[in-house]
Protein backbone atom coordinates (compact mmCIF):
# COMPACT_ATOMS: atom_id res chain seq x y z
CA UNK A 1 0.00 0.00 0.00
CA UNK A 2 0.99 3.25 -1.09
CA UNK A 3 2.07 6.08 2.08
CA UNK A 4 -0.52 9.46 1.67
CA UNK A 5 1.51 11.31 4.29
CA UNK A 6 3.80 10.96 7.32
CA UNK A 7 4.47 12.76 10.00
CA UNK A 8 6.49 12.76 12.59
CA UNK A 9 6.65 14.65 16.16
CA UNK A 10 8.41 14.48 19.48
CA UNK A 11 8.47 15.95 22.78
CA UNK A 12 9.31 15.81 26.29
CA UNK A 13 7.60 13.09 28.79
CA UNK A 14 5.70 15.35 31.19
CA UNK A 15 1.58 15.13 31.69
CA UNK A 16 0.72 18.18 29.76
CA UNK A 17 1.84 16.67 26.55
CA UNK A 18 -0.74 14.43 26.91
CA UNK A 19 -3.21 16.43 25.59
CA UNK A 20 -0.74 17.57 22.88
CA UNK A 21 -0.44 14.36 21.72
CA UNK A 22 -3.68 13.87 21.39
CA UNK A 23 -4.81 16.89 19.88
CA UNK A 24 -1.82 16.34 17.11
CA UNK A 25 -2.67 12.86 16.41
CA UNK A 26 -6.37 13.20 16.12
CA UNK A 27 -5.39 16.57 13.51
CA UNK A 28 -3.57 14.62 11.83
CA UNK A 29 -6.18 11.70 10.98
CA UNK A 30 -8.93 13.77 10.58
CA UNK A 31 -8.05 14.29 6.70
CA UNK A 32 -9.36 10.60 5.97
CA UNK A 33 -12.67 12.53 7.41
CA UNK A 34 -13.16 9.50 10.48
CA UNK A 35 -16.55 9.27 12.08
CA UNK A 36 -16.41 11.52 15.70
CA UNK A 37 -16.29 7.53 17.38
CA UNK A 38 -13.24 6.75 15.18
CA UNK A 39 -11.42 9.77 16.06
CA UNK A 40 -12.20 9.12 19.86
CA UNK A 41 -10.88 5.90 19.66
CA UNK A 42 -7.61 6.83 18.08
CA UNK A 43 -7.22 9.73 21.02
CA UNK A 44 -7.75 6.93 23.64
CA UNK A 45 -5.04 4.30 22.40
CA UNK A 46 -2.76 7.67 21.52
CA UNK A 47 -3.21 8.86 25.28
CA UNK A 48 -2.55 5.29 27.03
CA UNK A 49 0.68 4.69 24.63
CA UNK A 50 1.65 8.25 25.63
CA UNK A 51 0.97 7.92 29.31
CA UNK A 52 2.82 4.82 29.60
CA UNK A 53 5.82 6.51 27.96
CA UNK A 54 5.94 9.37 30.37
CA UNK A 55 4.95 6.98 33.71
CA UNK A 56 6.48 3.62 33.06
CA UNK A 57 9.69 4.35 30.51
CA UNK A 58 10.42 7.45 31.99
CA UNK A 59 9.62 6.80 35.66
CA UNK A 60 12.11 8.27 37.28
CA UNK A 61 13.73 10.48 34.55
CA UNK A 62 12.76 12.84 31.97
CA UNK A 63 13.31 12.35 27.95
CA UNK A 64 11.47 12.42 24.94
CA UNK A 65 8.16 10.51 23.29
CA UNK A 66 8.08 10.08 20.03
CA UNK A 67 5.17 9.59 18.08
CA UNK A 68 4.92 8.33 14.00
CA UNK A 69 2.03 8.82 12.00
CA UNK A 70 1.68 7.25 8.55
CA UNK A 71 -1.47 7.39 6.88
CA UNK A 72 -1.94 4.60 3.87
CA UNK A 73 -3.78 5.12 0.59
CA UNK A 74 -6.04 2.05 1.50
CA UNK A 75 -7.04 4.53 4.64
CA UNK A 76 -4.93 2.98 7.41
CA UNK A 77 -3.67 4.59 9.87
CA UNK A 78 -0.25 3.61 11.52
CA UNK A 79 0.70 5.43 14.91
CA UNK A 80 4.36 4.60 16.29
CA UNK A 81 4.77 5.72 20.08
CA UNK A 82 8.54 5.52 21.18
CA UNK A 83 10.44 6.39 24.30
CA UNK A 84 13.71 5.41 25.36
CA UNK A 85 13.21 4.85 28.77
CA UNK A 86 13.72 1.83 30.84
CA UNK A 87 11.66 -0.77 28.88
CA UNK A 88 9.64 -3.54 29.62
CA UNK A 89 10.85 -6.76 31.49
CA UNK A 90 8.50 -8.91 30.88
CA UNK A 91 5.61 -7.61 27.67
CA UNK A 92 3.56 -10.28 27.96
CA UNK A 93 3.11 -10.02 31.79
CA UNK A 94 2.52 -5.99 31.21
CA UNK A 95 -0.21 -6.28 28.42
CA UNK A 96 -2.29 -8.40 31.17
CA UNK A 97 -5.26 -6.66 31.79
CA UNK A 98 -5.51 -4.86 35.23
CA UNK A 99 -1.59 -6.16 35.46
CA UNK A 100 0.57 -2.91 36.84
CA UNK A 101 3.60 -1.87 38.65
CA UNK A 102 2.49 0.59 40.27
CA UNK A 103 -0.68 -0.10 42.18
CA UNK A 104 -0.16 2.29 45.27
CA UNK A 105 -0.65 5.16 42.14
CA UNK A 106 -3.79 4.28 41.45
CA UNK A 107 -2.85 2.96 38.08
CA UNK A 108 -5.86 0.82 36.58
CA UNK A 109 -3.27 -1.68 34.80
CA UNK A 110 -6.07 -1.10 31.56
CA UNK A 111 -3.31 0.91 29.21
CA UNK A 112 -2.74 -1.91 26.74
CA UNK A 113 -6.72 -3.41 26.88
CA UNK A 114 -7.84 -0.03 25.99
CA UNK A 115 -5.08 0.26 23.05
CA UNK A 116 -5.70 -3.23 21.81
CA UNK A 117 -9.51 -2.75 22.05
CA UNK A 118 -10.16 0.37 20.48
CA UNK A 119 -6.86 0.09 17.78
CA UNK A 120 -6.86 -2.80 15.18
CA UNK A 121 -3.65 -3.81 15.86
CA UNK A 122 -1.26 -3.03 18.33
CA UNK A 123 2.29 -4.62 19.06
CA UNK A 124 4.98 -3.69 21.93
CA UNK A 125 8.55 -3.81 21.48
CA UNK A 126 10.56 -3.47 24.29
CA UNK A 127 13.95 -3.98 25.59
CA UNK A 128 15.01 -3.57 29.69
CA UNK A 129 17.32 -0.29 29.56
CA UNK A 130 16.73 1.05 25.99
CA UNK A 131 13.27 1.44 25.79
CA UNK A 132 9.90 0.94 24.20
CA UNK A 133 7.98 1.07 20.81
CA UNK A 134 4.51 0.78 20.46
CA UNK A 135 2.92 0.05 16.96
CA UNK A 136 -0.96 0.36 16.52
CA UNK A 137 -3.02 0.27 13.46
CA UNK A 138 -6.84 1.44 12.53
CA UNK A 139 -8.44 1.11 9.43
CA UNK A 140 -10.29 4.37 9.04
CA UNK A 141 -13.17 4.49 6.96
CA UNK A 142 -14.72 7.66 6.25
CA UNK A 143 -17.54 8.95 8.17
CA UNK B 1 -14.87 21.21 38.98
CA UNK B 2 -18.21 22.02 40.26
CA UNK B 3 -19.76 20.43 43.40
CA UNK B 4 -22.35 20.15 45.37
CA UNK B 5 -23.38 18.93 49.13
CA UNK B 6 -27.24 17.97 49.33
CA UNK B 7 -27.50 16.67 52.69
CA UNK B 8 -25.05 13.16 52.93
CA UNK B 9 -24.58 13.26 49.23
CA UNK B 10 -21.65 14.89 47.15
CA UNK B 11 -22.42 15.94 43.44
CA UNK B 12 -18.95 16.29 41.39
CA UNK B 13 -19.41 17.50 38.26
CA UNK B 14 -16.48 16.78 36.19
CA UNK B 15 -15.38 18.87 33.34
CA UNK B 16 -12.85 18.66 30.75
CA UNK B 17 -10.61 15.88 30.75
CA UNK B 18 -9.53 13.17 32.96
CA UNK B 19 -6.26 12.16 31.94
CA UNK B 20 -2.92 11.06 33.61
CA UNK B 21 -2.37 14.95 33.64
CA UNK B 22 -5.25 15.77 35.66
CA UNK B 23 -5.87 12.99 37.78
CA UNK B 24 -4.03 14.05 40.63
CA UNK B 25 -5.91 17.57 41.30
CA UNK B 26 -9.28 15.81 40.98
CA UNK B 27 -8.05 13.34 43.13
CA UNK B 28 -6.62 15.57 45.90
CA UNK B 29 -9.88 17.13 45.68
CA UNK B 30 -12.53 14.40 46.16
CA UNK B 31 -10.72 13.13 48.75
CA UNK B 32 -10.60 15.96 50.67
CA UNK B 33 -14.57 16.39 50.26
CA UNK B 34 -14.70 12.53 51.44
CA UNK B 35 -13.25 13.45 54.50
CA UNK B 36 -15.70 15.19 55.47
CA UNK B 37 -17.48 12.78 57.71
CA UNK B 38 -21.46 14.40 56.69
CA UNK B 39 -20.53 12.79 53.19
CA UNK B 40 -21.31 9.37 52.41
CA UNK B 41 -22.39 8.98 48.94
CA UNK B 42 -21.11 10.72 45.44
CA UNK B 43 -22.46 11.20 42.35
CA UNK B 44 -19.81 11.90 39.33
CA UNK B 45 -22.21 13.85 36.89
CA UNK B 46 -20.13 13.52 33.37
CA UNK B 47 -22.10 16.01 31.23
CA UNK B 48 -19.38 18.22 30.83
CA UNK B 49 -16.50 15.77 30.61
CA UNK B 50 -15.34 15.13 27.09
CA UNK B 51 -12.47 12.65 27.81
CA UNK B 52 -11.50 9.95 29.93
CA UNK B 53 -8.13 7.12 29.65
CA UNK B 54 -7.62 4.45 31.91
CA UNK B 55 -6.13 6.64 34.27
CA UNK B 56 -9.45 8.04 35.16
CA UNK B 57 -10.39 4.57 35.94
CA UNK B 58 -7.66 4.43 38.34
CA UNK B 59 -9.19 7.59 40.14
CA UNK B 60 -12.71 6.33 40.01
CA UNK B 61 -11.91 2.68 41.28
CA UNK B 62 -9.98 4.96 44.10
CA UNK B 63 -12.87 6.98 45.40
CA UNK B 64 -15.06 4.26 45.01
CA UNK B 65 -13.07 2.04 47.72
CA UNK B 66 -13.63 5.08 49.85
CA UNK B 67 -17.00 5.66 49.74
CA UNK B 68 -18.08 1.73 50.18
CA UNK B 69 -15.58 1.70 53.67
CA UNK B 70 -17.92 4.65 54.59
CA UNK B 71 -21.03 2.22 53.71
CA UNK B 72 -21.67 4.95 51.00
CA UNK B 73 -22.87 4.47 46.90
CA UNK B 74 -21.09 5.80 44.41
CA UNK B 75 -23.30 6.49 41.25
CA UNK B 76 -22.04 8.08 37.71
CA UNK B 77 -24.57 9.90 35.17
CA UNK B 78 -23.68 11.58 31.41
CA UNK B 79 -21.55 9.54 29.98
CA UNK B 80 -20.26 10.04 26.73
CA UNK B 81 -19.78 7.61 24.54
CA UNK B 82 -15.92 7.91 24.87
CA UNK B 83 -16.65 7.91 27.98
CA UNK B 84 -18.65 5.21 28.42
CA UNK B 85 -16.67 2.69 26.42
CA UNK B 86 -13.75 3.30 28.32
CA UNK B 87 -15.95 2.74 32.04
CA UNK B 88 -17.81 -0.25 30.41
CA UNK B 89 -14.10 -1.64 29.23
CA UNK B 90 -12.90 -1.56 32.53
CA UNK B 91 -15.95 -3.34 34.17
CA UNK B 92 -16.27 -0.33 36.42
CA UNK B 93 -20.51 -0.76 35.49
CA UNK B 94 -20.96 -3.98 37.20
CA UNK B 95 -19.78 -2.47 40.10
CA UNK B 96 -21.01 1.65 39.81
CA UNK B 97 -24.48 1.79 39.31
CA UNK B 98 -25.09 4.52 36.34
CA UNK B 99 -27.85 6.61 36.71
Amino acid sequence: MKITNQMEISFLSIPENESFARVAVSAFAVQLNPTLDVLADIKTAVSEAVTNAIVHGYCDCMGMVKIEAILKDNGMLRLVVSDEGCGIENVEEAMQPFFTSQPEKERSGMGFSVMQTFMDQVEVMSEPGKGTRVTMEKKILAG
Amino acid sequence: MQMEKQNQTLIVYLDGELDHCSAQSIRRLLDGCIKDGEIKNMVLDMQELTFMDSSGIGVILGRYKQIKDKGGRMMVRNMNRQVERVFRLSGMNQIIETM
